[in-house]
């Protein structure tokens, strides 16, 4: 292993924490102002032109407010279970290239931190970890509210594992491989795999939404109750993490799907980059748009939905794209 | 529709009809289908579309509040205002103690002397805004329209004392000379654009 290895992989490691840390407090900001604009309203106007030094002002509240660890917690559980939500976030970014290759100075510059060839299975494998953090906070929170957001949080979570991995699975078959940079290289040649599998991306996309625990899915949150679900207890940079790991999970998967379904940064062209930010950014503004218009649903509807609808049709898909593949 | 249908119709516009509810499915099967037949009409892409179409035809209807603020009606009852006459300036109250009276918080306090050509006068008139309940009483009660109500809703203070002071609630003598002072409309009085906002009532009584 060389010096120049070792430093760029920590360069890229410290630009991915801190690039992917401010987005998530641009994450909030975006979706605070596009959700008031959907139900014409102005949003944050004050900190700041526009209210874009809302996030500052955010940043500096989470950071300053006390730490409360509340009387009848189970105390290192509760401290460690934002860490584990925040840091599955980022851990799964590793695997995900996030730009087409460049050359600075005669340097090659991979924007991965490391192609392993697990890619695809590392992701989801460290995503699905990420379940601990809600699952381990609400339940050491001693707060029955907490407690059941966590457990429904936790159903809903591995129920749609199973469509995740089942809906990627057909994609898979197809490359012959789970690294990312191979799907992209595969659709340069082929095209993109959405024009092959339009059923897994429509599954893996709504999988999507329940991984990140956005609208139709957001059974994280008691919503009805009008109670915070598992972050009941938590306050100040705890609950930051907790909400940096939900939108960095946001963002990573908003990289994830067009890199998988369509044709990611195509041959690295800077147009190609252009593009490959677009279809990122929409599918970003997709979790908000949908936060806006679309109620949720109840957990036995969505374990329905799962179970009996979406996992059935992803086996089809599998065994359909085994069969014309054979 | 004869004059007596009209006066029972109950519908207060023409575009209400009644919702076609269908029933409950009972079997998996019924239950697929009506999931089936939800995604696929399109429901869902009608609700992306309408949030959608409001972000961009961007009609925002927040009112930036210390910036810009909504006009209030002439009948809205907040901190009082004591009028003075027209010609001469002096103020209105004869120090009848109607309003001290009548106020059910007991928040007006009024202290009258007799003043050197033994004529009424007041002395002290204080209203506690701290404990006044906004009822209006003392301004329909007062015979000469000396105590009525202002639009003077941002009453905030650090301190209880700033809810006593008379003077602010005295129209300054400026303005009656230079004909500033407003009148109270009365209790009858209607907001400027009421006339677009009147809506058919939904029952005939």
């Amino acid at each position: 292993m060389d010096v120049a290895y070792l430093i760029a992989t920590v360069v890229k490691i410290v630009i991915i924490l801190l690039v992917f840390s401010a987005l998530a407090g641009f994450g909030t900001y975006f979706e605070r102002k596009v959700l008031a604009f959907m139900q014409r309203r102005l949003g944050p106007m004050y900190v700041g032109p526009y209210g874009l030094l809302q996030i500052a002002a955010d940043g500096i509240k989470l950071f300053t407010k006390e730490d409360i660890i509340p009387a009848n917690v189970v105390k290192p559980i509760f401290k460690i279970a934002p860490v584990i939500t925040a840091a599955t976030a980022f851990m799964a970014a590793a695997a995900i290239p996030f730009m087409p290759s460049f050359t600075i100075g005669g340097y090659e510059v991979k924007p991965i931190v490391s192609d392993i060839n697990v890619g695809l299975l590392y992701i989801f494998g460290v995503m699905g970890v990420g379940l601990y953090g809600p699952l381990l906070g609400g339940m050491a929170s001693a707060n029955k509210w907490s407690i059941i957001s966590a457990a429904r949080s936790a159903a809903v979570f591995i129920s749609y594992e199973v469509v995740t991995g089942l809906s990627i699975l057909a994609p898979v078959m197809m490359v012959g491989s789970l690294s990312l940079i191979d799907f992209n290289n595969w659709q340069i040649e082929n095209g993109w795999i959405v024009m092959y599998q339009p059923l897994a991306f429509i599954l893996f996309w709504i999988a999507a939404f329940a991984e990140t625990g956005r609208t139709p899915f957001h059974l994280v949150a008691n919503d009805h109750e009008i109670i915070d679900g598992f972050g009941t207890e938590y306050s100040g940079m705890r609950w930051g993490l907790f909400f940096i790991g939900e939108y960095a999970n946001m963002f990573f998967i908003s990289f994830v799907i067009p890199l998988i379904f369509l044709g990611g940064f195509g041959e690295g062209t800077f147009v190609d980059g252009l593009l490959f930010f677009g279809k990122m950014a929409f599918f970003f503004f997709f979790f908000l748009w949908t936060r806006a218009a679309w109620p949720d649903v109840r957990p036995d509807q969505l374990m329905w939905l799962c179970w009996k609808v979406l996992m059935p049709l992803a086996v089809i898909n599998v065994v359909i794209t085994g069969i014309v593949m054979m | 529709m004869s004059k007596q249908e009209m006066f029972k119709d109950r519908n207060i516009s023409e575009d209400y009809f009644f919702l076609d509810i269908e029933d409950y499915p009972t079997t998996p099967w019924e239950k697929f289908k009506r999931v089936v037949k939800r995604s696929l009409k399109g429901e869902l892409f009608v609700g992306l579309w309408v949030v959608l179409r409001e972000m961009i035809k961007f009609d925002i209807h927040t009112v930036q509040y210390p910036e810009e603020k909504l006009p209030i009606g002439p009948r809205y009852r907040a901190v009082h205002e004591m009028k003075r006459l027209w010609e001469s300036g002096t103020e209105r109250c004869i120090g009848c103690g109607l309003c001290e009276k009548i106020c059910i918080s007991k928040c007006i306090r009024i202290e009258t002397r007799y003043d050197e050509n033994q004529r009424k006068e007041v002395g002290e008139y204080s209203i506690n805004l701290g404990r006044c309940i906004y009822c209006g009483y003392c301004a329909e009660v007062c015979p000469e329209l000396a105590i009525t109500h202002g639009g003077e809703y941002e009453n905030a203070s650090e301190q209880r004392e700033h809810f006593i002071l008379y003077e602010d609630m005295l129209t300054p003598i400026d303005d009656v000379l230079n004909k500033k002072q407003r009148e109270f409309q009365g209790f009858g009085a209607i907001t400027p654009h009421e006339d677009e906002r009147l809506k058919k009532t939904p029952l005939a009584y």
